[in-house]
């Protein structure tokens, strides 16, 4: 964006100056594309642009499929028949939804060190990923990834919030 | 000196209250709390107005925070003028009751920086054990303080140094379900501590490159775990692996050439190895389940690392190519975020059996012992002396701080942070 700025502030100075009557390259004049860049100011691959989340169509989510939300057992990535309901139902509104991406996003509760919840909150939303494929949703359509314990949803050191922290969540993105 | 030294050959080990812990193998044991009695210190005030007096509650503090001696002063006692710091009168330190006795003075040096001399005295034995000087630039007075701590515990304790060293760690704030991480930098007591990032994104497990200058860490990026290297000086940083995977649990090689980390992919996740300025990643594990908290040995031969390849987390040792992978934890419970010790004779780990708690055992899997009693107690971090171990204690119902434990067993000591704290990484000792 600066970039472009400062390039038509040029294009405006060559104007005003004697030189106008010169034509500019049309490269020049043409709006510049900017790459995606990283916290550092770097430019990053496709794979690594930030992605926006969708409330409504998220919102909308929630209300057809009845949550957004699966649950796991302590340590566990299985999927239970409840958690294969919902992952049916929100299938069936990604495959009405076809321009919709979905990151599907697992967790782990604080009771598992930081490195092996990261892994284990991939397990899980792995596990999950898997069963929207097989229910014939896109692959390409679906991101994996895994916050560890980073962002729990409940904030008590019992079981009740454990049992609602260890999830995977399916968060529409563009 | 001779008796000074045998007192502490005697207290240090701390030998004390090994009870045999129920449920588990009959090798490992629980040294939590043991007791040490302390050589007592005098640490008068260096002439040289406040930054004489400065210098020696830096070094009083760093000596008490050592946990192997009790100083006494610089509050409480005169002023030692610099004619006396290196002939001083030992019957009066005796009769105060003083073991060894720190002296010193400050000189300005004609390049603006300034020398801080040291002494370290026999008090029992009526001698100087060891004199150095420091010189450092105006503002870097705490260093020079630091310097001259670690030369007395050096000498006392024949340990290597490690007080003249820095700390990062994740600077935590905010609600629990949207936690504000920042990374922060600081002394190993804690001051000059400033923050390295801006807290947009969450950051977790900083480590120290072996030299000092730089940190890999992990980072959220797009929604994802990715391992970000950082330069300490510049504040510049770049991904390490480019191209939305998730990457995560990194450490440097000793040589600071190559980066170990964790890669997840289809619900797996193996180590993998690369350059550290870039390049193809090297797979080093293959085994299906979660391979993660890689740390290679001080001689870079071998890393170890933990596994669930089994059914629980286990820890395994394997040559730096990924051959020869071998389980080496048998205790009860499961064991996870081991980290080899700077020494090489000892690998630190978090082990899970109920509550979470730091140990350390031989790399051969022996002689595992339990160094602490918390809750959840992880992510342990070395000295670079190896003999004190840095870590994460979590309270039950909130609560983040950081903690170091002496391997020999006494106290876990917290860690001055302004707010709560996660994942310490302890520097090697500075230059």
């Amino acid at each position: 964006m600066r970039k472009s700025l400062i390039l038509g502030a040029a294009v405006i100075a060559l104007a005003a100056s004697g030189c106008a009557r010169r034509t500019p390259p049309p490269e020049a004049a043409a709006p510049v594309e900017t790459a995606p860049v990283g916290p550092g100011g770097e430019i990053v691959a496709p794979g690594d642009v930030e992605l926006t989340e969708l409330p409504a169509q998220q919102a909308d989510l929630v209300a057809k499929a009845g949550s957004d939300t699966v649950y796991f057992g302590t340590d566990e990535h299985i999927l239970d028949a409840a958690a294969q309901a919902t992952l049916a139902a929100q299938a069936r509104w990604l495959l009405e939804h076809p321009n919709v991406r979905a990151s599907i996003e697992g967790h782990a509760d604080e009771r598992g060190t930081r490195e092996y919840n990261m892994a284990l909150g991939e397990r899980r939303a792995n596990s999950a990923k898997d069963f929207l494929v097989s229910q014939g949703v896109p692959v390409d359509r679906l991101l994996v990834t895994s916050w560890g314990k980073e962002r729990p949803v409940a904030i008590g050191s019992n079981e009740e919030a454990w049992a609602q922290n260890r999830r995977a969540v399916t968060v529409l993105v563009r | 000196m001779r008796r000074s030294l045998a007192l502490l050959a005697l207290c240090l080990p701390a030998a004390s209250a090994l009870a045999q812990e129920e449920g588990a193998p009959p090798v490992e044991v629980e040294v939590v709390g043991g007791q040490n009695s302390q050589l007592t210190v005098a640490v008068p005030a260096m002439p040289g107005q406040a930054l004489g007096r400065g210098i020696s509650e830096v070094i009083a503090s760093d000596l008490r925070a050592t946990g192997a001696f009790t100083p006494i002063g610089p509050g409480g006692i005169g002023t030692y003028g610099q004619a006396q710091a290196a002939a001083p009168a030992y019957g009066e330190w005796r009769s105060a009751g003083a073991g060894a006795l720190v002296s010193g003075y400050v000189e300005p040096r004609a390049d603006g920086r300034l020398t801080v001399a040291c002494y370290l005295h026999d008090v029992t034995a009526g001698r100087m054990l060891a004199n150095q000087g420091f010189t450092v630039a105006q503002g870097d007075w705490r260093r020079a303080a630091h310097k001259c701590a670690d030369l007395v515990y050096s000498r006392l304790t024949g340990q290597g140094a490690f007080l003249d060293t820095r700390i990062v760690y994740v600077a935590e704030s905010g609600p629990r379900t949207n936690r504000l991480k920042r990374i922060a930098i600081m002394d190993s007591d804690g001051s000059n501590h400033r923050y390295l990032t801006a807290g947009r994104a969450t950051v977790t497990m900083p480590r120290f490159s072996p030299r000092g200058d730089r940190l890999v860490y992990t980072g959220m990026l797009a929604r994802k775990p990715r391992v970000f290297v950082l330069d300490i000086a510049s504040g510049r940083e770049r991904l390490l692996v480019p191209g939305g995977q998730i990457t995560f649990a990194p450490r440097f090689s000793p040589d600071g050439r190559r980066i170990v980390f964790s890669w997840a992919r289809s619900g797996n996740t193996d180590i993998y190895v690369v350059n550290a300025e870039g390049g193809n990643p090297v797979r080093l594990t293959s085994a299906p389940g979660v391979d993660t908290s890689p740390s290679f040995s001080p001689d870079g031969s071998r890393i170890v690392f933990e596994s669930d390849r089994g059914g629980t987390q286990q820890l395994y040792v394997m040559n730096a190519d990924g051959s020869g992978q071998r389980r080496i934890s048998f205790g009860g419970g499961r064991y996870a975020s081991p980290v080899w010790s700077p020494r090489g004779d000892l690998i630190a780990f978090t082990r899970i059996a109920g509550s979470f708690n730091i140990g350390v055992m031989s790399p051969s899997g022996g002689s595992a012992r339990i160094l602490t009693n918390g809750w959840q107690d992880e992510g342990p971090s070395w000295a670079p002396n190896g003999q004190f171990v840095m870590f994460n204690r979590i309270a039950r119902g909130g609560g983040s701080t950081l903690f170091a434990v002496p391997i020999s067993g006494g106290p876990a000591r917290r860690m001055p942070t302004p707010q709560d704290g996660s994942d310490p990484s302890w520097s090697p000792l500075q230059s």
